[in-house]
């Protein structure tokens, strides 16, 4: 049924692309609002009748990955939920990965979020999607969530050097000192990995400036497509990995399926997101061609006229 | 308004009553309030759609939601920023009677005369609002304005200037892992594989070039002509490439959302998809 589903949606959206490229070359024009409708239909069409693709991960996405699994269990793993519900689509995927690979490997994970909507964020992803897999997995031993704390650049200049400065509780008001996770972390000096996961300010490149290059701790990113490419300058020496955009979170879900059978039947939001985003790429890529021989056409007619 | 006007709306306020219900019938015995449940899914989908169809043309249903956007989220960090940044960072380090009525943990060890200096500086600050006496606001924000340049010279000089310096002097032979152990073993041994040798010495030639070229770009202190001019246009190559790399991300990333979007309308509202 998806098959077929997929098929007759290819058969009308490449149809809908000839046509409009027979009648842009007839010099009619083409209103905007019919590229809308194609992104609309190439987006909803791989929705309805789901698509996934194989993803190999590249060497960024494998950095982090490797990282993750060559610390050894127990190890003191800070995740960064910098996101708010409109980033949520596009990072949430990956910040559930990590954080699912973590616990996987037995490592202590510190939950926390340098924005107030992340928290929110944080706890429905703690609920629905994380800890529903690790009912082995106890608060305050295992893993805890410290919460969202104001000050954007100043929390991480504060943990930097004291944790307890900046978080005396954990977000349900629990002492740090009477958390056990806490017992040998004073700082974010004492930690084996952090990985920010956001795209805006404060975000992985403050994690970057504040906390890696100053406290040579080891930043892993998790990042908004949009933010990606000014983050690469920092690879490999400033950070240990790059997950970019949801490209990055479908090449780590396919990694973390393939290397671990537990994770065979995980849910993988960022694979089924690559089938709507194929499938809009090829559209804006269309789009493109019609434009650039539509531009040639109106050209060569203009030099025939003269 | 326009009588035309008047019947979509009424159209479209018939269709939100008509989904409301529909969807508080398929969401009963799932949720307790699955009354309030079935409304904000239904006004989410709406404000959604509202947004959307800016895309067709201006109208008063996205006007609506680019509104209520605006002033729900100005109300929405101006209460956050009490109870998180006064609430939460400063009262726990001021009082402890504070502390206790607020119900946020006090923090004994804490208190301290400087603590008052923000409370100051964040009165003065509100003198903006004051007929006469604006002027004295320009006092925290000269502070502001000082802190965050200071704190973020020294960040900004190590991690994005010293840092990145150091980071493009690269080895143009034999690139990290693998060391250079001479041309022939280099081609006797060559591996084009992502990880190998050959792409990673590839990549430090393009950064080499890249920055290099790219900074003659940036020269204007020489006429760009000649070799130098060849090189300002390999430059300009390289800038274009880069731009297009960060479009290509900066697509996939709207794109993102927008499937976010559709999957929320397709599985919450519309219930296509599980």
């Amino acid at each position: 049924m998806a098959n077929i589903g997929i098929i007759i949606s290819l058969v009308i959206i490449f149809g809908g692309l000839l046509a409009l490229l027979i009648r842009s070359v007839k010099s009619k024009e083409v209103d905007r609002r019919v590229i809308f409708l194609f992104i609309f239909v190439a987006v909803a069409a791989p929705i309805l009748f789901p698509v996934t693709f194989s993803e190999k991960a590249s060497p960024v996405v494998k950095a982090i990955f490797n990282k993750v699994e060559s610390l050894p269990a127990g190890s003191k793993v800070l995740l960064s939920f910098d996101f708010d519900p409109a980033m949520a689509p596009e990072v949430q995927p990956m910040a559930n990965a990590i954080s699912r690979h973590c616990l996987y490997k037995g490592h202590k994970v510190i939950f926390m979020s340098l924005w107030a909507t992340g928290q929110a964020l944080l706890t429905q992803s703690l609920q629905d999607f994380i800890l529903p897999g690790f009912p082995e997995k106890r608060n305050a031993v295992d893993w805890v969530n410290i919460g969202y704390k104001a000050g954007n650049e100043g929390v991480l200049n504060v943990i930097i050097t004291d944790f307890r400065k900046m978080f005396p509780t954990d977000v349900n008001t629990v002492p740090l000192d009477s958390i056990k996770i806490f017992d040998d972390i004073k700082s974010c000096k004492d930690l084996d990995l952090v990985v920010s996961i956001g795209g805006g300010k404060p975000g992985p490149k403050e994690w970057i400036l504040f906390v890696g290059d100053p406290g040579n701790v080891p930043i892993g990113v998790g990042t908004a497509a949009v933010v990606a490419p000014q983050l690469y300058p920092y690879y490999p020496a400033q950070v240990v990995g790059i997950l970019g955009g949801v490209k990055g979170a479908a090449e780590y879900e396919y990694t973390l399926k393939e290397t671990h059978s537990r994770f065979a039947d995980m849910d993988t939001p960022g694979l089924r997101m690559m089938g709507p985003q194929t499938l809009a790429h090829v559209v804006i890529m269309s789009f493109i061609i019609i434009g650039n021989i539509i531009y040639i056409a109106g050209r060569r007619r203009e030099k025939k006229r003269r | 308004m326009r009588r035309s006007t008047y019947i979509v709306m009424a159209v479209v306020l018939v269709l939100f009553l008509v989904s409301w219900l529909l969807k508080s019938l398929s969401l009963d015995g799932t949720s307790e309030n699955y009354v309030l449940q079935g409304f904000l899914i239904t006004f989410s989908a709406f404000l959604t759609l509202a947004v959307l169809s800016f895309l067709y043309k201006d109208n008063p249903f996205y006007k609506f939601a680019e509104h209520l956007f605006v002033g729900v989220s100005a109300a929405f960090w101006m209460c956050l920023g009490f109870w998180t940044t006064i609430v939460q960072n400063l009262i726990p380090r001021l009082s402890e009677g504070l502390a206790r009525f607020f119900e946020v943990p006090p923090q004994p060890g804490e208190y301290n005369f400087f603590f008052y200096i923000p409370v100051i500086l964040g009165i003065l600050l509100l003198m903006r609002l004051a007929p006469k006496g604006g002027w004295i606001s320009r006092w925290p924000l000269a502070f502001i304005v000082g802190t965050t340049a200071g704190l973020n010279f020294i960040r900004y000089l190590r991690s994005d200037f010293i840092k990145q310096i150091s980071n493009t002097f690269v080895p143009l032979l034999g690139a990290q892992p693998h060391q250079w152990q001479g041309a022939g073993h280099f081609f006797s041994n060559i591996d084009l594989s992502a990880s190998g040798q050959f792409v990673a010495m590839i990549s430090n030639w393009v950064i080499f070039i890249g920055v290099f070229t790219g900074l003659i770009y940036f020269y204007f202190s020489k006429e760009h002509k000649g070799a130098f001019g060849a090189g300002s246009r390999v430059g300009i190559w390289i800038l274009m490439l880069t731009f297009g790399a960060s479009f290509g991300y900066t697509v996939m990333g709207r794109i993102s959302l927008l499937v976010g979007r559709i999957t929320f309308l397709f599985r919450d509202w519309l219930e296509l998809i599980s």
